[in-house]
């Protein structure tokens, strides 16, 4: 079965194509809904083309040089409440859309993070960002975003959790990628 | 487009120290970011072409009259399903619910919104899946949705 996977193009390449085509004919079309997705399309297009390789050869490095027993050490199993703040400050000081941090908590989760730890992460990456948190109070007020992040916090820290222990009972863990070798 | 510098400038920065210290190691490193990149990238183009479509047809003008004053505890719910779909950048999102809030939406309805934007991603599924494999994903999905209720009804009851 692998082996014939390795030929075949990506179905994703097919289907991004099509909506791309139906999109661009809307657009010449001089439709308002076509204008709309053309619009949004070329936004994250230019959102994309810069953050995504930046954010592919940082974790290229990161990979390289952080030592996977660095990563055990202070935020794998066992590592409690420090292992937990050092994530939480990882993220915080991060910036950019989520699935850009999903390959970020693989890399830790390859080189020995620990479960809880990895959502934790990624927890803090969506409702504890320091950037956007700034945006946030701008617009809704610091009464707003402080009660929000207070209230966060514990229901993302109990995910962790609930992920964690998902995991130890079921022996289910992330995916391993074939580019990891 | 300053982000981008600022992003440009650092990954150079610390490729450039990185070479310093040893090239063959960098090389090897962006070797194997490149590799997963080439992994990704057919999931990302999907996500860009999905994303491009929903918030196509749900536009920023759309989700003003469907959140708005008059739509009540409907509100809770479609903001709930917008924001646990869509995928909107903070510089777009918390603009909008800034006018949201002006033209007198809840903060509880508010609380939804940026909390299922921000903690659930269904337009995100196909990315997610490649690192979290599918089921951890589905759970991370699901927990983060109940979640972002809890908290948007804290939020709701403490303001």
């Amino acid at each position: 079965m692998k082996r014939g996977e390795r030929h075949k193009v990506p179905v994703e390449y097919g289907i991004a194509l099509g909506l791309v085509i139906m999109i661009v004919v809307m657009r010449l079309l001089d439709m308002e809904i076509g204008r709309q997705m053309g619009g949004n399309l070329w936004l994250f297009s230019r959102q994309m083309i810069v953050l995504i390789p930046c954010i592919f050869a940082l974790i290229g490095l990161m990979d390289v040089w952080i030592p996977n027993q660095w990563i055990q050490q202070r935020i794998g199993e066992g590592s409690g409440l420090k292992g937990a703040i050092y994530v939480v400050m990882l993220a915080v000081f991060q910036g950019g859309p989520l699935y850009g941090a999903f390959p970020v908590a693989h890399l830790l989760w390859k080189k020995g993070c620990s479960i809880r730890n990895v959502f934790i992460y990624l927890g803090a990456f969506s409702t504890l960002k320091a950037p956007m948190m700034l945006f946030e109070a701008a617009f809704l007020g610091w009464k707003f975003t402080l009660v929000r992040s207070a209230v966060a916090l514990p229901v993302f820290i109990f995910i962790a959790e609930v992920m964690a222990a998902y995991s130890r009972r079921t022996g289910v863990q992330m995916n391993q990628l074939e580019a990891d070798g | 487009m300053p982000r981008d510098v600022t992003v440009i400038l650092i990954t150079a920065a610390f490729i450039g120290a990185s070479c310093f210290v040893d090239r063959c190691k960098t090389w090897n490193g962006l070797n194997k970011g490149a590799k997963m990149l080439n992994k990704l990238l057919p999931h990302l183009l999907l996500l860009l072409a999905l994303v491009s479509v929903f918030l196509g047809i749900v536009s920023p003008e759309t989700l003003m009259t469907l959140l708005g004053k008059e739509a009540g505890g409907l509100g809770v719910l479609i903001a709930a399903l917008v924001g646990s779909i869509a995928l909107i950048p903070g510089p777009i999102a918390y603009p909008l619910a800034g006018m949201l809030l002006q033209s007198g939406v809840s903060y509880t309805v508010l609380a939804t919104f940026i909390t299922t934007l921000m903690m659930v991603g269904v337009l995100t599924f196909p990315v997610e899946k490649v690192y979290l494999g599918v089921s951890i994903t589905i759970i991370r999905n699901v927990l983060s949705f109940i979640g972002a209720l809890l908290i948007s009804i804290l939020v709701g009851v403490l303001l």
